[in-house]
């Protein structure tokens, strides 16, 4: 790897009280590829993800996006830099719609005095731009754009909390256990949805307990062990049981493992 | 490695096909559900029309006529007004035990600044509304940044605001008359317009106007979206991206203004100014209503269209069951089963999507 990485920490460190949750952890995020975050349950992961994502300050250590310092004080503003996340809870609200919820927090006003007076919201864009969104990502089960998310299934929620991510995500999109609570045909879709997203250019960074899921998306595996990054291996030139080995300590990681 | 290559060659052949979803064949009543769950504001449509109709049939036309279906309203402008504040916070999945004590300060202040004071009356007014506004906000600061329970705030400050109103007033009451010779702007909402028998004032015109503003606001701007989203999961609207405390202290805070503009509206009503309202429980009415009207005290759902309603329904019966020369404490009991069949609804509606 020769190009310039993304999005780059050094030396994150995040203590809750005498919990040390991140210990001086190291991250590398390369453009155009799937970088999958395992470890036990404890490591830090979530920690790693909210602090890349601002939703945790690290008490030190630097981030790097596109080369240039970034101090996140809100996930707002990770947003505002290009950060997308798909929180494993999906960040949704259940009673508004499908488009109301992609666009909560950056909504559409009309053109002209009915938007600018009267704050009016340009439904009819929100709901073209969501569609074809969803359109453009393969949710085509979706009938009606404006029925309340709680009436979607749990594949549907999570196909419109990866678009909404797709939609707005230019630099960098994270996902934390996007297929957890889903069966297999819906995980199948949201695997098929992350290699979508891939193919559009923009980088992931894909959080999951799921091995064979992690191995079939994953270019680069990053192996997080006591709040810092063990190693970083290629799923191809490793099998599941050494990457578990890893995680869990059962197994020393090899001398170049860091240079994959 | 091989168990790898294996595991994908399986996957490969499992499933290449768009997740599809079985449409079950729906019932009436699940349809209906279905209705209901899209339409919040229906179910008391419903019952205000049924109950205006039972009563309708059981009176005649004396009940029927636009003189008595106007007085209801004249009847509900205050707790109508009221419930619409009600009703933001409630969205908000809160609760405001001080709006009916934050009316009767704000009418008292706004009182006293006019005629004891001297005040210009505008100022007055301004004062009142201020003052009501400013109570508002230190509830929404408490609750959103120190994060206290909402119950708990505002049971705290509708002791602490009902306590300063009787010091501060001294339980002195502002006589009608002098209102209406030194400040009769305060009267403003007492203004009536007849049109044949039905007479509509400027106080039930008001309450009308500001429920159908509101009912623009949040649904057709992105801050009444931001109401509707923290009422109904505030963790995944600040991880949205809404700054849920600065809207927590915004909804409190406007819930206070519009008790002090229920005020202008009472003193209009009522015509003398009386610290001593602050025992009546204007509070648990205007909650009263918002229950009935369908919006769930768990927030994020209903429309304050059916507060509105709800008011209006509370106002039929109690007219009703007077004009049938029943006991009032009917008028309590079937206010009673009337929140308890709201509630009931709301949690069978909230199953649609199980």
């Amino acid at each position: 790897m020769t190009e310039q990485a993304v999005l780059t920490a050094r030396g994150l460190t995040k203590r809750y009280g005498r919990v040390t949750a991140l210990n001086n952890c190291d991250f590398d995020l390369y453009p155009g590829e799937i970088l999958a975050v395992i470890g036990d349950n404890g490591a830090g992961k979530s920690t790693l993800i909210k602090a890349i994502s601002g939703a945790v300050h690290p008490d030190e250590g630097a981030i790097e996006l596109d080369g240039k310092q970034v101090h996140f004080k809100s996930p707002i503003e990770a947003r505002e830099a290009g950060i997308e996340t798909v929180y494993q809870n999906l960040a949704l609200s259940p009673a508004l719609s499908i488009a109301d919820n992609m666009f909560l927090g950056r909504e559409i006003r009309k053109p002209g005095p009915l938007g600018s007076w009267f704050r009016m919201l340009d439904r009819p864009a929100m709901e073209k731009r969501a569609r074809d969104k969803l359109t453009e990502l393969g949710l085509m089960t979706i009938q009606n754009i404006s029925q309340a998310v709680e009436t979607l299934s749990g594949g549907q929620r999570q196909g419109v909390a990866v678009a909404r991510a797709a939609a707005f995500g230019s630099k960098v999109v994270i996902m934390d256990e996007p297929t957890a609570a889903l069966g297999v045909k819906e995980s199948r879709r949201v695997l098929e949805l992350i290699l979508d997203v891939k193919k559009r250019g923009l980088p992931i960074v894909l959080i999951s307990h799921n091995m064979p899921h992690v191995f079939e998306v994953a270019d680069r595996i990053h192996i997080h062990r006591l709040g810092r990054r063990l190693c970083v291996v290629d799923p191809k030139q490793i099998s599941m049981s050494d990457a578990v080995a890893l995680m869990t300590g059962a197994k020393k990681p090899p001398e170049d493992a860091l240079a994959a | 490695m091989s168990q790898m290559q294996e595991y994908e060659k399986v996957l490969s052949s499992s499933d290449t096909s768009v997740a599809a979803f079985e449409e079950h064949g729906k019932s009436f009543v699940k349809r209906a559900q279905h209705f209901l769950h899209s339409t919040p504001a229906a179910v008391p449509l419903i019952v205000l029309v049924l109950s205006i109709i039972i009563f309708g049939i059981a009176i005649g036309s004396r009940f029927f006529s636009s003189y008595t279906l106007t007085l209801i309203l004249q009847q509900i402008a205050i707790v109508g007004i009221l419930g619409a504040a009600q009703t933001l916070v409630i969205l908000t999945a809160g609760i405001d035990l001080s709006i009916g004590v934050i009316m009767v300060i704000s009418a008292v202040i706004m009182g006293n600044c006019a005629i004891t004071y001297g005040m210009p009356t505008l100022l007055a007014v301004i004062v009142g509304l201020a003052a009501g506004g400013a109570c508002g906000l230190l509830n929404g600061l408490l609750v959103a940044y120190m994060k206290l329970p909402p119950f708990i705030v505002t049971l705290g400050t509708w002791n602490i605001v009902m306590a300063t109103n009787f010091i501060y007033s001294a339980n002195e009451t502002i006589r009608d008359a002098d209102v209406d010779a030194q400040a009769p702007l305060l009267h403003l909402f007492a203004l009536s317009f007849r049109v044949g028998s039905a007479v509509l004032t400027a106080g039930v015109i008001a309450m009308v106007l500001l429920v159908l503003f509101l009912w623009y606001v949040l649904n057709h701007t992105a801050w009444g979206r931001h109401v509707y989203a923290v009422g109904d999961d505030p963790e995944a609207a600040k991880l949205s991206g809404i700054q849920t405390k600065t809207v927590l202290v915004a909804v409190y805070t406007l819930a206070g203004l519009i008790a002090a503009f229920a005020a202008w509206v009472s003193i209009g009503r009522n015509g003398s100014i009386s610290p001593s309202a602050a025992v009546t429980d204007y509070n648990l009415q205007a909650i009263t209503a918002t229950v009935i009207g369908g919006i769930s005290l768990f927030g994020g759902r209903g429309s304050i269209l059916g507060t509105l309603f709800g008011a209006m329904i509370v106002g039929v019966v109690s007219m009703g069951l007077n004009m049938l020369g029943a006991d009032p404490q009917w008028k309590v009991l079937l206010t009673g089963v009337l929140i308890i069949g709201a509630v009931a609804i709301d949690q069978w509606i909230r199953k649609v999507s199980v």
